[in-house]
């Protein structure tokens, strides 16, 4: 089940997908490029916030990113253990590694905008424990991978993680919200969510597109590696 | 055993008895566990300062601690004695379905898990003088509640753990962020038993705790075969 068999991809195949993948990859680069100049010289500067807030450009579209890698690495993770198909592993393998560096970005941007507004880097609010739980998964799946040495193996206990987060994620969500719904926390200078004014709504709209682009992008080049990997012998032979 | 059970549950049983008797017979594990739960309690004693918090504010954050620290130490013994001599395929081959074999297993360790906080909850008592008095009724319903959902994942998780290398260090990774709903869960309605609140406060953590048993454990039920069949 190693998919060696009749699909037999050549080296060069494979190159032509990382090709692929950079060229999206560069495509997005140069879209989150102008989002900087969008988010910069185009939107308003929030009233009360002031420059701060220009950092919401960039972490709630990788928060975003972070969250489809997630729920794709779970679906396809659920497909994989119905249809066996190899190549559903290789796209949850890259689709997690992504996310592990979506959730990345998230995490370390949040807390600079915190800093500043709520003015403390951390908080256990619900959702940043929640964005905190989906890192802790994508790490402990990718720790998983990298703890099996067979092949079918890997996949299909990494599958297993995936589904089982995928449903671990409404549970976190709900019990961390009852915590603090009856621990209220110390009121936090958070700004009531107003409907965002049309500029800066825009500036979000194109930052999403661009980092939708820039996981498309990754995750088809991380896919082209890993079957290029796969024509020079692989690490192991199932 | 009785003949008057249906077969499956019967099945079910005899892998859970195999596997308490293999238990009993050595039991370095069982001692293991209980020694470690008591140490992990005399640890969390001296790591607070007894003037400044009074021990019923800690009490349930150091039971739930302590308690799913050696739940751990438990569930990663539960596929051990499968990995020697390979033992799994033996088991693999005998007329029993493999969710049959899940719940054989998620049994055997509950009956693990569940001495281990029987032994932990009276010790917990002593050292940190908390008088559980009319709330032992609802923190051992808890308990229960709480154990069965991380046990079913723990159970799930112990069966892929032990066939990959750090299998020790891989459980609590993989498993940790499972336990989070049911802990917080779990020390959340004991704070709220020791204090004496009405028990509307605590129906939604209850009904919560609930959900997440019917959901682990028939999701690792159903996907319990994708572990074990190559």
């Amino acid at each position: 089940m190693t998919g060696t068999g009749s699909a037999v991809i050549t080296p060069e195949a494979a190159r032509a997908v990382i090709r692929r993948g950079l060229a999206i990859s560069a495509v997005a680069l140069l879209g989150v490029a102008a989002v900087y100049v969008l988010a910069l010289g185009f939107t308003p500067t929030e009233a009360r916030q002031g420059l701060a807030q220009k950092i919401f450009y960039l972490h709630v579209p990788a928060a975003w990113g972070a969250m489809l890698a997630f729920s794709l690495v779970g679906i396809v993770s659920a497909l994989y253990l119905w249809l066996h198909d190899p190549r559903l592993d290789l796209f949850a393998e890259s689709s997690a590694e992504v996310g592990l560096a979506f959730s990345a970005v998230m995490l370390t941007t949040g807390p600079i905008w915190a800093k500043p507004i709520w003015g403390t880097w951390w908080t256990w609010d619900a959702r940043l424990t929640l964005t905190l739980f989906l890192f802790f998964l994508f790490v402990g799946y990718r720790a998983l991978r990298a703890a099996v040495g067979d092949r079918a193996e890997r996949a299909r206990y990494s599958a297993v993680v995936g589904i089982m987060g995928l449903l671990l994620v409404p549970f976190v969500h709900v019990s961390v919200y009852l915590f603090r719904t009856l621990h209220p926390q110390p009121v936090v200078l958070k700004p009531s969510a107003p409907s965002l004014p049309w500029e800066m709504l825009r500036t979000l709209l194109v930052s999403t597109a661009a980092f939708t682009l820039l996981y498309v992008g990754f995750v088809t080049t991380r896919y082209g590696i890993g079957l290029l990997a796969e024509t020079k012998g692989g690490d192991d032979a199932a | 055993m009785s003949r008057l059970l249906p077969r499956p549950l019967r099945l079910v049983l005899a892998v859970a008895a195999k596997d308490l008797r293999l238990e009993l017979r050595s039991r370095t594990a069982l001692v293991s566990a209980l020694v470690f739960a008591a140490l992990v309690l005399v640890v969390f004693n001296f790591a607070r300062d007894p003037t400044a918090v009074s021990a019923t504010d800690l009490a349930p954050s150091v039971l739930w601690v302590t308690l799913a620290f050696a739940s751990m130490v438990a569930l990663n013994r539960a596929f051990h004695a499968e990995r020697e001599n390979a033992a799994l395929d033996g088991l693999l081959l005998a007329p029993v379905p493999r969710e049959g074999l899940y719940l054989g297993k998620l049994l055997a360790n509950l009956a693990f898990v569940g001495v281990v906080e029987a032994v932990t909850l009276p010790l917990f008592v002593l050292f940190f003088n908390v008088d559980l008095g009319p709330a032992l009724a609802g923190v051992v319903a808890v308990a229960v509640l709480a154990t069965v959902g991380f046990v079913a994942v723990g159970t799930l998780f112990s069966a892929m753990a032990v066939r990959t290398r750090f299998a020790e260090l891989m459980l609590p990774v993989l498993l940790l962020p499972f336990m989070v709903p049911p802990l917080i869960g779990a020390a959340q309605v004991t704070a709220r038993l020791l204090a004496g609140r009405p028990l509307s406060e605590l129906a939604g953590w209850l009904r919560l705790l609930a959900l997440y048993d019917v959901v682990f454990v028939t999701l690792s039920t159903l996907i319990f075969p994708a572990v074990v069949d190559e």
